[in-house]
């Protein structure tokens, strides 16, 4: 039993998605309990064993004083720590606050801030702790979280593509939902859904945040020449990948 | 007189992050809190301003467990500012795609969070060494679910293909072919499961709620009807504001919901059951009747043989809207949006999921309110969690404490979608 290896997840400010993407792994779940020990799983397990773990699972981002203190204290009890989704990787939908004033984000949703506590910003886990893999998508994909798994099972780097969308459509025989006039935000976006927004004839929104050499510039100018006005392209930019550096700067070039 | 405290400071499988602090002075339970510090993530804040083609997706952020139930709310709301109505087939699809979120959140909680309580186990994983062919049916059975989720919205989780006036893209027949026979395994395994779990053994213990959920003149409510309670509420689903208030409490990051006149309500499977088990179809009713249920179950542990025939009604629910599918010649109906405040409530696995936006006159959104299943079950948790205490309290604090976590998982509920949400402490005086 305590020679396989030690497996914690952790959930800080998010939408359950990520983590659920495990117990969504219907075929591989009750395989992967039999070689990895999953000592610490609150959403899933009443034990909650203490460390030190081999491989921690992060999700969500950090909004509050008590997360900084936690996130730290995840890490030194975990031999890998990995990052699981926009929120954990890139801050998360709630990392909108990081463009608004958030005494104003209180007031709009509580009648009595005074009981709410809460950081001005939401921030990625790579912003206070050394993270070892990062696994994008809003949702992530639940392949590549069994590949990220096994990949530190076995010692080795994961095996996952950083090039864009517009690669995944091609695998997969999708005509480009741009050239029929759909803006879509698949050339700046890190792979991994298997492009399925251009599947169902929608463009690209951009969950899984900028792939690895965004240009966010030109793709904005395809944009406005199949009639997007800046206030769209702010917006596009602006939603679960907000607070990454490409999408933050782009969004930023279209107005207040 | 001792005051004992009893804290349970992280509850496990539920959906989210929350804690119990249960004080017991002069031998009677003096408060029992549902502390939720889940952060929020303010949602109605950063709505303001957002145009209403990319609502749906951005509301389904709110929960990753039911993100259709915040999509197909919000479609509603946005559809009834614009005076639109989605009928026929595309009103079909939507109610095929719920059926598969009802199946995969049902399943989940049934046997993964919930039997294991029953059981004596900690978790499902540990379940399967003794009940290893319940466990992987169960997975089986969620998987089906799944599957309706990812042909219909292109992924488990935060489905693509939901959008104000239908959908981006319609199924042909075909594709849904395949789903048919997973579907079919699936109602097999969920008419097993309710005989199982009707096994179990249930502690004695009702409590006379005030049931609430939608009723709809012919369906057993998914989609859409009008809100409706065991004590006389029967209104338009527009009039939610007169009759309930959120109120904020210091313990917790999610609103309490109550109705105005009276206080606390149920909102979920018992209260879906209890308001429209005549419009169950008569084998499942029969089926209610084997698993040792009346027309109105006021027992919350018995709420996981409701969410089972729950799954055995969305299954069969699925298929016939499948074989009855005709491919629509368009994939949405055009929209025009306008000035106007809209409304929006379907039935989240949880329960009633609220939603009001006011748009500009170019449909972006000035104001949202979103009211989640678990947040109006808050004070209700409570309650069951005062009245239970209160029949075990010359016992030690492990068995309270272990009563108490069972109270609150009876709920299913999600703390992420109520922090716009829980941890156990006991004190005794």
């Amino acid at each position: 039993m305590s020679s396989r290896p030690r497996l914690a997840v952790w959930k800080f400010a998010s939408c359950d998605g990520c983590q659920l993407s495990l117990l969504d792994c219907e075929d591989e779940l009750l395989t992967l309990a039999s070689v990895i020990d999953i000592a610490n799983f609150p959403e899933a397990s009443s034990v909650m064993a203490e460390g030190p773990y081999d491989l921690s699972l992060v999700e969500g981002s950090i909004t509050t004083a008590c997360d900084i203190e936690r996130i730290r204290m995840v890490r030194a009890q975990s031999r890998h720590l990995v990052t699981i989704g926009a929120c954990a990787t890139a801050g998360g939908i709630q990392a909108l606050r990081n463009f608004a004033d958030v005494n104003h984000f209180i007031a709009a949703v509580y009648a009595s801030p005074q009981y709410i506590k809460t950081l001005t910003t939401s921030t990625p886990i790579s912003a206070h702790v050394p993270v070892d893999y990062e696994v994008r998508g809003c949702p992530i994909n639940k392949a590549q979280l069994v590949e990220v798994i096994a990949a530190y099972l076995a010692g080795r780097k994961p095996a996952i593509a950083a090039h864009s969308v517009c690669i995944e459509c091609k695998q997969r025989g999708t005509i480009c939902v741009m050239v029929q006039g759909t803006p879509c935000l698949g050339p700046v976006t890190h792979a991994g859904c298997s492009a399925i927004c251009p599947s169902m004839r929608r463009g690209c929104y951009g969950c899984y945040g900028p792939m690895e050499t965004p240009n966010t510039a030109a793709l904005a100018r395809a944009w406005q020449a199949l009639g997007a006005e800046s206030g769209d392209i702010k917006r596009a930019f602006r939603t679960f990948n907000a607070a990454t550096a490409p999408f933050q700067k782009e969004s930023e070039a279209h107005g207040d | 007189m001792a005051t004992r405290t009893i804290a349970v400071d992280l509850l496990a499988r539920v959906e989210g992050e929350g804690a119990l602090d249960l004080t017991i002075s002069d031998g009677r339970v003096a408060s029992a809190q549902l502390r939720i510090f889940e952060p929020p993530r303010f949602f109605e804040a950063f709505l303001r301003g957002r145009g209403y083609m990319e609502t749906p997706d951005l509301v389904a952020r709110i929960c990753g467990i039911c993100p259709i139930a915040y999509q197909m709310s919000a479609v509603q709301a946005i559809e009834n500012a614009f005076g639109v109505t989605v009928g026929g087939q595309l009103r079909a699809l939507r109610r095929l795609i719920y059926c598969g979120e009802w199946i995969e959140s049902h399943a989940l909680h049934v046997v993964m969070l919930h039997a294991p309580d029953f059981l004596g186990f900690p978790d499902a994983i540990r379940m399967a060494g003794q009940h290893g062919d319940r466990v992987r049916n169960a997975l089986t059975l969620k998987k089906a679910g799944n599957e309706l989720m990812r042909v219909l919205g292109g992924r488990e989780i935060h489905p693509v293909n939901v959008r104000p006036g239908g959908f981006y893209r319609v199924p042909g027949r075909a594709e849904l072919a395949p789903i048919t026979e997973s579907l079919k395994r699936a109602r097999d395994i969920a008419v097993d499961l309710v005989r199982w779990v009707a096994t179990f053994p249930f502690p004695e213990f009702e409590r006379d709620y005030e049931f609430v959920a939608l009723r709809h003149p012919t369906e057993y409510p998914i989609t859409e009807g009008r809100l409706v309670s065991s004590r006389g509420i029967d209104i338009n689903i527009a009039d939610y504001e007169s009759e309930f208030e959120e109120r904020h409490v210091a313990h917790s990051t999610a609103l309490h919901a109550l109705i105005k006149r009276r206080g606390a309500y149920l909102v979920g499977p018992l209260a879906r059951y209890a308001l429209n088990f005549d419009r169950l179809p008569a084998p499942i009713q029969a089926l209610t009747r084997e698993a040792g249920l009346g027309a109105v179950c006021n027992n919350p542990f018995r709420s996981i043989v409701v969410r089972a025939i729950e799954i055995v009604y969305a299954c069969e629910e699925a298929l016939r809207l499948i074989v009855a599918y005709e491919p629509p010649a368009s994939a949405a109906v055009p929209l025009a949006p306008r000035a106007a405040a809209g409304f929006g409530c379907t039935e989240a696995p949880r329960g009633i999921c609220w939603h009001r936006y006011d748009f500009a006159a170019d449909g972006s959104i000035g104001k949202a309110r979103i009211v989640p299943p678990t947040s109006q079950n808050q004070p209700s948790i409570e309650a069951d969690l005062a009245a239970m205490a209160a029949t075990v309290l010359d016992q030690p604090d492990e068995v309270i404490r272990e009563r108490c976590e069972r109270s609150i998982r009876n709920y299913d509920p999600c703390i992420s979608c109520s922090a716009h949400f829980f941890k156990l402490s006991v004190n005794r005086a």
